[in-house]
């Protein structure tokens, strides 16, 4: 079910500003990749480019490739809303449906996709809730409004949403960073179980959390303020952890950064 | 640390006077903008129950039109209401039918998708759409229904002058509804896969609904109240009309202004400020409707 990623010297802009240059990487299929450095180095709008979601902003293009198993993301014939159906997202800050009960956000994606047979979306609800590690928590209330749960456990209604439509490639825009440790521990467990049917990609400020999930991190640095992001360098997360390549990224990760 | 900054010197612990007055007087003032602006409101509504109550009591003010009333002076019977108040209705409704779509059509457009040049041009538009005169809008209609067309006045184009006054204003308010839905939550719904269109009807409306139905209802009040095309759009009549599309159909702001020519008459003063307590009882209801369609459709917390 999991596809691989090839980024090929993709160019992000927003209108005329180059907002990220010529990055290339490749994600496995059924790993997790960690996007990790400071804070407007194009980390989140190269992840955004994965499902064609930077698009959405006003002004926001790209160039160069994105192959989806060799298949190209911004091809001309290539439909984004077939793209973001392959390609989820998770979000940097629980969004679920306001106006919809826990049961309906989590079928939000098949029903708005006009699948209507009620026994077909029970069964993904409580499949994709037993795969965000919500079911036993919401199990007795499905039909109350989603947004009365725990921060965290939106942030599992998210992920719930995001795997009930069985997309090939799940992102994850720095998940954890409006939440506490527990909850933290809690999606953290759920990325390694989602690796076995998911490529997971997933941008986040925490080291140690990069450290943690991931089998591959990449490292984004800025060359200075005003100029576009640039990937540093990608490696297996033990490598670039421990014996990275480029100083930069030691300097960053050990702390001596700036 | 040398003392050369430009410190204001504060005692800690102390309130400092001057700020206490200023904060003393603002609040006085406030309050009391606050009682002015309520005394033409207390007024009104005073004025408007003590002599318009009553007539709403009256046996057939609810059930009779004004057939069979004698010239001011000779008829002793208050008689009713009845077809001003179908007229009201019969043309707010036919005028909110008109507008409030073309009205949320707009907005989604302004806020959805409106870009660049002709989204300030159409921005621009509901502006200066606002500010027109009820009566030149009315001026407007019956230049291209009669003087252009030739046809004959019924009255459906009050209606549609008064939908010319609706539009700019349940635009306005969907449009800040709209605003209000956070940007997070088209993401997510793209991010799900779901085209543009069906976010903005299963993800977007629904969210604001509340918001939406409630303006949409301020804008039906405020035509209700209408009286300029009406005077010049749909005559007045002292018989019951119920049929939108021939003849002329009274309407509650009508009759008050022609029952206002014999104002010095006991009977026609009665109709008068019973017509005026019906049209403010009338807006008061459709906004109690509003909140409460707005309470249940009210984002679940």
């Amino acid at each position: 079910m999991a596809k691989r990623i090839d980024v090929q010297d993709l160019d992000i802009f927003y209108g005329d500003f180059k907002a990220v240059e010529g990055v290339n990487l490749s994600v496995e299929p059924r790993s997790v990749t960690a996007f990790i450095g400071p804070s407007g180095c194009g980390k989140s709008t190269v992840l955004r480019t994965l499902n064609r979601m930077h698009e959405v902003i006003p002004g926001g293009r790209v160039q160069g490739k994105v192959l989806l198993d060799d298949e190209d993301l911004y091809a001309a014939s290539m439909d984004p809303v077939v793209v973001r159906r392959t390609v989820g997202m998770v979000f940097q800050r629980p969004n679920p449906f306001p106006t919809m009960s826990i049961a309906d956000n989590v079928a939000a994606g098949l029903r708005l996709n006009g699948v209507k047979d009620k026994k077909t979306l029970n069964e993904v609800v409580e499949k994709s809730l037993k795969g965000a590690n919500l079911w036993n928590e919401v199990k007795d209330r499905l039909d109350k409004p989603g947004a009365g749960l725990s921060g965290g456990q939106q942030q599992r209604l998210c992920i719930a949403r995001a795997i009930a439509v069985q997309p090939q490639v799940l992102l994850m825009d720095e998940p954890c960073s409006a939440l506490d440790p527990i909850s933290t521990l809690a999606i953290e467990d759920l990325i390694h179980e989602l690796k076995d049917s998911f490529t997971v990609v997933i941008v986040t400020h925490n080291m140690q959390q990069a450290a943690r999930v991931s089998d591959q991190t990449a490292f984004f640095n800025l060359k200075a303020t005003g100029q576009p992001g640039h990937l540093i360098e990608i490696d297996d997360t033990k490598t670039i952890f421990n014996n990275p390549t480029e100083k930069a990224t030691e300097d960053y990760i050990s702390g001596r950064f700036g | 640390m040398s003392s050369t900054t430009a410190r204001p010197e504060v005692t800690f612990g102390s309130k400092s006077s001057g700020r206490a007055i200023r904060n003393t007087v603002a609040t006085v003032l406030v309050w009391a903008a606050f009682l002015i602006a309520l005394i033409p409101l207390g007024w009104i509504m005073w004025t408007v129950l003590t002599k318009g109550l009553h007539v709403l009591f009256t046996g057939t003010w609810w059930q009779k039109d004004q057939s069979g009333a004698l010239p001011p002076g000779f008829d002793h019977n208050v008689r009713g209401a009845r077809h001003a108040l179908v007229g009201t209705l019969e043309m707010s409704v036919v005028t909110s039918v008109i507008a409030i779509p073309i009205a949320i059509m707009t907005a989604i457009y302004l806020v959805e998708y409106g870009r660049g040049k002709v989204a300030r041009l159409v921005s621009f538009m509901v502006d200066i759409l606002s500010g027109i005169p009820s009566i030149v809008a009315a001026l407007f209609i019956y230049a291209i229904w009669v003087t252009t067309f030739g046809l004959k006045l019924i009255p459906v184009c009050a209606s549609i002058a008064l939908a010319m006054l609706m539009i700019p204003v349940v635009t306005r308010s969907t449009e800040e509804m709209l605003k209000l839905v956070p940007n997070e939550l088209r993401e997510a719904s793209y991010a799900l896969g779901v085209p543009k269109w069906k976010t903005i009807t299963r993800v977007v409306l629904p969210t604001s609904l509340s918001g939406i139905v409630t303006g949409a209802l301020l804008g039906f009040a405020r035509v209700a109240g209408e009286t300029a095309p009406l005077i010049l759009l749909a005559a007045y009549t002292q018989y019951l009309n119920e049929n939108i599309f021939s003849g002329n159909m009274a309407a509650l702001p009508t009759m008050i202004s022609t029952e206002f020519s014999n104002i010095g008459d006991a009977v026609s003063s009665e109709r008068l400020w019973g017509a005026a307590c019906t049209l403010i009882l009338l807006v008061l209801v459709i906004n109690l409707l509003g909140r409460l369609v707005g309470r249940l459709a009210k984002v679940k917390k």
